[in-house]
């Protein structure tokens, strides 16, 4: 039976990178799912809610929640996003009982896309190769919010000819904090140079992680240093789109 | 003062102090690591624990009581304190009474935030830090950067330095024991000589009255037993119900501070010296702090009750890893500091600690008593918010922003011109120098956006 699901593209990649959304769309198609895009979604409030503007953050949540709750499942090519919808959200409207029931029945069908296609759907992409050696930063919503960490390697290592090279402090935040990289710029510079510096050391071609923000980061850092590792959202390869452009390059 | 992103800029700017930070912090990481590896079921162990500072933060009066009764059934005298004033006072009229010249003190954070150094200093009574890197930063006229390691900022090599510039007969070889020797030479007299003893607490036994304190040096025990008078500073919210809790909680302090199973040293002090005990003071008094505790209980930080000050959220912050203790500039630094110093300093004066973190969640993740602090950040940002503590440019963009993003076709008119703008900015597939976001910039590219936002690509893709 078809799966019919709701793509939560995010801000950043609406915006930054496309291709995430895209290659979200692609694989959850190959998985056997019918992919649809809700029209009113913009962002899901992430940027408010870490601010302490919680007036704010509310009025996003429902306008999320609204275009989301009737698909059967929302996935999200971000784990930060994701963890807001699921962890969050619930938490927003704790003293609203009418939303909280809404927001809750919205987290629990909301997925991280790997997490969905390895988890929900047992999915494996077939056929694809990328002669790479590449290195995993699990980024730290994704991680500690939603555990995300098996899955995107499991999808990751049915790929052909990728190989894996460990980072050093995989666990260890890049520094990005979505608004915290532009409010303390130095202590965040600080954060990622060491992670930069880690990614050069892993001798990897491409560095992958699920999160856009923390990527962008990364990838502007190691590109600031003159590196040569190529920074991609895994689902870009898991899709069978590591041919095109990595992170700042021309398309 | 100055601010807290000048305390961060010089911090990040002092090679020397990352190098020490990186040192103690990443040492402790790693053994940590191998110590929760190697303990049955560490995470059981972890909602135990935190199960028990729940019951005792809920039933805390209950406990206090009993714990005063306990504690002056074995002689000692308990002395109540709601705020750091009332609480230094008590500790030098009991000084003053005791004809105190000079006092050994052990340790204690509660000390600090109290500000009994300075309180004892203006009283004009000699005190002398028996703990070696407290005794480190009194040679160095410092405070304390991190709870556990009060000299983690400095390197060996600079405390060395120090040494021979402040002991009387330092040491002639450069190796750690000849320093230590140093410093027990210079320390052990004075330490004996001394009129009062005063330690904090790491734990009070509600139903025996017992005062515990763990060091690795021994210095709590010799600076506590000797003299005339010991005199116990400890917030209220130390208290466990009973010995079996205590041992418990031990067993979660050690691993999550240094990686060790046991500290060196574990005592547990019920009150003063008996007919017939060999040694002992003569007088114990204990002084229980408030100081803004029941009022985080009441105002939704009752998790926070649960912190035992092992230090574990700050050594594996990356925050903390890049700019030190000091930078914080309250008396407790890091994660825990952060949601700790607006309860003493007010948040108008330190709200930028609540923001200057990631919300990456590893504290909270090693947080031996699963203290959901970044939650609690969130919450002081909030209030920040709420209280119009935030700067206005922050403000009105953050509102601008949100509402546009309330409006999804305005939103889809505004990210399209937004790309645009932004891919006349860029060369070569990045951007060196963006507009508002110069803090991103200024260290890092960012990569020039695609042609079209998703949303439009997506919604040509449809219509062909």
């Amino acid at each position: 039976m078809t799966k019919s699901v709701a793509l939560f593209v995010t801000c950043l990649v609406d915006m930054m990178r496309p291709r995430i959304g895209f290659a979200a769309i692609r694989a959850l198609e190959a998985a056997g799912c019918e992919v649809v895009v809700p029209e009113g979604q913009t962002c899901c409030g992430q940027p408010a809610l870490n601010s302490g503007d919680r007036d704010h953050a509310m009025a996003l949540a429902k306008q999320t929640i609204a275009a989301l709750e009737p698909y059967e499942a929302v996935v999200v090519p971000s784990g930060s996003c994701a963890g807001t919808i699921r962890c969050h959200y619930p938490e927003i409207f704790e003293h609203d009982p009418l939303w909280l029931a809404r927001a809750q029945a919205v987290a629990g069908k909301t997925f991280e896309v790997m997490a969905y296609l390895d988890e929900v759907l047992g999915w494996k992409p077939e056929g694809v190769r990328v002669d790479a050696r590449a290195t995993y930063h699990d980024s730290c919503s994704g991680l500690r919010e939603l555990g995300i960490k098996a899955q995107p390697r499991r999808l990751l290592k049915a790929i052909d000819g990728l190989s894996f090279a460990p980072l050093q402090g995989e666990e260890t935040c890049c520094g990005f904090g979505g608004t915290f990289c532009v409010k303390y710029p130095a202590i965040s510079n600080a954060i990622v140079g060491e992670k930069a510096d880690a990614i050069d050391a892993t001798g990897a071609d491409l560095l992958l992680a699920g999160d856009l923000g923390c990527l962008m980061n990364m990838a502007g850092k190691l590109n600031r240093k003159g590196s040569k590792v190529r920074a991609y959202h895994a689902i870009e390869l898991i899709a069978g789109m590591a041919d095109g452009p990595a992170i700042g390059e021309e398309a | 003062m100055s601010g807290f992103k000048d305390r961060a800029d010089l911090a990040l700017a002092d090679r020397i102090l990352k190098v020490a930070v990186e040192r103690t912090a990443g040492t402790a990481e790693a053994k940590r690591a191998v110590a929760v590896d190697a303990f049955p079921d560490f995470e059981a162990a972890r909602d135990r624990a935190a199960a028990i500072k729940d019951h005792v933060v809920a039933h805390l009066g209950a406990y206090l009581e009993q714990f005063e009764a306990s504690a002056t059934a074995a002689g000692a005298k308990v002395h109540w304190a709601s705020t750091a004033d009332e609480a230094c006072r008590i500790v030098i009229d009991i000084c003053k009474a005791a004809g105190a010249k000079s006092v050994a003190r052990s340790k204690s954070m509660l000390g600090e935030e109290i500000g009994l150094p300075h309180a004892l200093a203006e009283a004009g009574i000699g005190r002398v830090e028996t703990d070696l890197a407290e005794h480190i930063i009194q040679l160095a006229d410092e405070r304390p950067s991190h709870i556990i390691w009060p000299a983690m900022h400095k390197t060996r090599e600079q405390v060395s330095a120090l040494f021979k510039a402040k002991h009387r007969s330092p040491h002639a070889e450069e190796t750690i024991a000849a320093m230590a020797e140093s410093a027990r030479r210079e320390l052990r007299t004075q330490m004996l000589g001394a009129d009062v003893g005063i330690s904090g607490a790491n734990f009070l036994i509600a139903d025996t009255g017992a005062v515990c304190t763990v060091t690795n040096e021994g210095n709590a025990e010799l600076s506590l037993v000797p003299p005339r008078v010991h005199i116990v500073t400890a917030g209220i919210e130390k208290i466990v119900p009973s010995m079996p809790h205590a041992i418990h909680m031990l067993r979660m302090l050690a691993r999550s501070a240094t990686g060790a199973a046991l500290t060196q040293y574990t005592t547990f002090y019920t009150g003063p010296k008996r007919a017939g005990d060999r040694d002992g003071p003569e007088e114990m008094h204990i002084v229980l702090v408030d100081n803004g505790r029941t009022k985080m209980r009441e105002e939704g930080l009752a998790e926070m009750l649960r912190c035992i000050r092992c230090g574990a959220c700050m050594n594996h912050c990356v925050v903390f890893r890049q700019i030190g203790g000091h930078a914080y500039g309250g008396t407790y630094p890091g994660p825990m500091g952060a949601v700790l110093t607006p309860v003493f300093d007010g948040l108008k004066e330190s709200r930028e600690l609540a923001n200057a973190c990631t919300l990456n969640g590893k504290c909270q993740e090693v947080c031996p008593v699963r203290i959901p602090l970044p939650t609690l950040l969130r919450g002081w940002r909030e209030k920040s918010w709420r209280e119009g503590l935030e700067p206005t440019s922050m403000r009105a963009g953050l509102s601008l922003w949100a509402w546009v993003a309330t409006r999804p076709r305005l939103y889809r008119l505004g990210t399209g011109m937004a790309v645009r703008a932004m891919r006349m900015l860029g060369r070569k597939g990045w951007i060196d120098k963006l507009p508002l976001v110069g803090g991103w910039t200024r260290y890092r590219d960012m990569p020039k956006p695609a042609a079209r936002t998703f949303m439009a690509q997506y919604k040509k893709e449809r219509r062909s």
